[in-house]
């Protein structure tokens, strides 16, 4: 069936590079940059993108960031809580805008 | 606890089917052309600082990814006469070290009289434990032995938590394995300052790559003192081989192709340049030999005009040998490397 995402693209994410090779050099090197071990590790960061890729619902992240997250040596345990954080986040973020939603009801209400 | 291959009539029990399998895959091109691309094929040995015996098949555990394919009822075992051949190789050697490994090494008949003679011969002995082994009845004086012969243990341990642990190696392995490595420490293993050296190896619990040794060594290390008061001296990260068991589970579960995809492009030459075989030779139960014990399970043995058995052993022949490579030795080369010592590079 045809569909939007095929699994097999997420290989195919370099050939973005033939559009404009300088900008996706800088984009790789970035991005290879910013994953490093650094103040952070690298198994914290890849737990960071994992909830990053639930609150964007990138199909291709989460795939990707499933597999980093158990090489970095994370367990399920420790990647379920990082969606988790998403989830609040994203929650919360819808919930936090009910205060708007209060600030109408009550101008508008007598 | 699970079942080997060869109760379960898997036809992946044939060392033939698995080659068939690897021969196959789509994911990679064959090993040899990617190791000929970094100017390594063919690939040779650089000299035998190791002798891995492998002492047999038996073993207490049932682990899912055991690449011997080893278990309760599996009957191959080394028997005094090759074991004698063994010893007798090290002896018209120079040869520093022995590796006996299984199965459960240690419940061969043969291994306590190995462990003594390589030690009278003033070599070093490294024993790979599964660590259930060690609270066995018939094994209630083996940490003693250990001691009393400076064996260097390298324990089985994939994770620092029992859901991990025992979904590779069985239900309630992991509570075994802290009794057991409770009781090494107690007799002074990975104990800073008793020179008795307990090391642990971590592999993954699943179809991925290990992560960093020093990272996930550092992980071990907190969360064993903190929860059990264990210590130990080094953690190896070790690559699941595709073959034999994890095979299998690699096939059932769908994952092979993509695994192999992984490991082919996680293609490592700084890794590939260090492996194993290049200063191992391995030994059999029967006393055939090979270039590593994942040749040896998959009963690819020494190239051609080479000594096929202990008792022909011949080091001229052997220290610069040509080595007998199939698409498993990805497993050896991906990421930072894997090897009997932990990570490569």
């Amino acid at each position: 069936m045809e569909t939007y995402y095929h699994p097999h693209d997420l290989t195919r994410f370099a050939d973005m590079g033939k559009g404009n090779p300088e900008l996706w050099g800088k984009f790789i090197q970035y991005y290879s940059a910013v994953f490093a071990d650094g103040a952070l590790t690298e198994r914290e960061k890849a737990l960071i993108a994992l909830g990053v890729a639930h609150a964007v619902q990138c199909p291709y992240c989460i795939d990707a960031y499933s597999q980093a997250c158990l090489e970095k040596g994370s367990n399920a345990e420790e990647m379920t809580e990082a969606v988790h954080v998403a989830c609040a986040i994203r929650g919360g973020a819808a919930l936090v805008h009910g205060v708007q939603m209060r600030n109408v009801v009550e101008k508008l209400s007598m | 606890m699970g079942l080997t291959l060869v109760s379960r009539n898997n036809p992946l029990a044939s060392s033939q089917e698995q080659l068939r399998c690897l021969a196959m895959t789509a994911a990679c091109p064959p090993f040899e052309t990617t190791m000929a691309q970094v100017g390594l094929a063919p690939l040779h040995a650089t000299g035998i600082t190791v002798l891995q015996i492998n002492v047999g098949k038996l073993c207490n555990q049932t682990c899912r990814h055991c690449h011997v394919d080893a278990g309760p009822e599996r009957r191959e075992q080394m028997t005094r006469e090759t074991a004698e051949l063994c010893m007798r190789a090290l002896a018209h050697s120079d040869i520093p070290t022995i590796d006996i490994t299984g199965g459960a090494p240690e419940l061969n008949a043969n291994f306590r009289w190995l462990v003594e003679q390589a030690r009278a011969l003033g070599r070093h002995v490294m024993d790979r434990c599964n660590l259930s082994v060690l609270l066995l009845p018939s094994q209630a004086d083996l940490a003693e032995f250990f001691v009393q012969h400076s064996v260097e243990v390298i324990a089985s341990l994939p994770y620092f938590r029992p859901a991990q642990t025992d979904a590779q190696r069985g239900d309630g392995v992991f509570a075994k394995s802290v009794r057991a490595l409770q009781l090494l420490n107690r007799w002074g293993y990975g104990v800073e300052g008793s020179g008795l050296m307990l090391h642990l190896v971590h592999n993954p619990v699943g179809a991925f790559l290990p992560p960093k040794q020093e990272a996930i060594e550092a992980r071990f290390r907190q969360a064993l003192a903190r929860e059990y008061g264990i210590t130990f001296n080094r953690l190896y990260t070790i690559t699941n081989m595709p073959i034999s068991r994890f095979l299998d589970f690699l096939i059932t579960s769908g994952n092979y192709e993509g695994y192999m995809a992984r490991l082919a492009n996680a293609f490592n030459p700084a890794a590939a340049a260090g492996v194993m075989c290049r200063y191992t030779l391995s030994v059999g139960w029967d006393g055939t030999l090979y270039d590593c014990d994942f040749n040896q399970m998959l009963e690819l043995p020494l190239g051609e005009a080479l000594p096929r058995h202990i008792r022909d052993f011949n080091p001229v022949q052997l220290h610069t040998r040509r080595i007998v490579t199939a698409n498993h030795c990805y497993g050896c080369t991906a990421g930072a490397g894997s090897s009997c010592g932990g990570a490569l590079t």
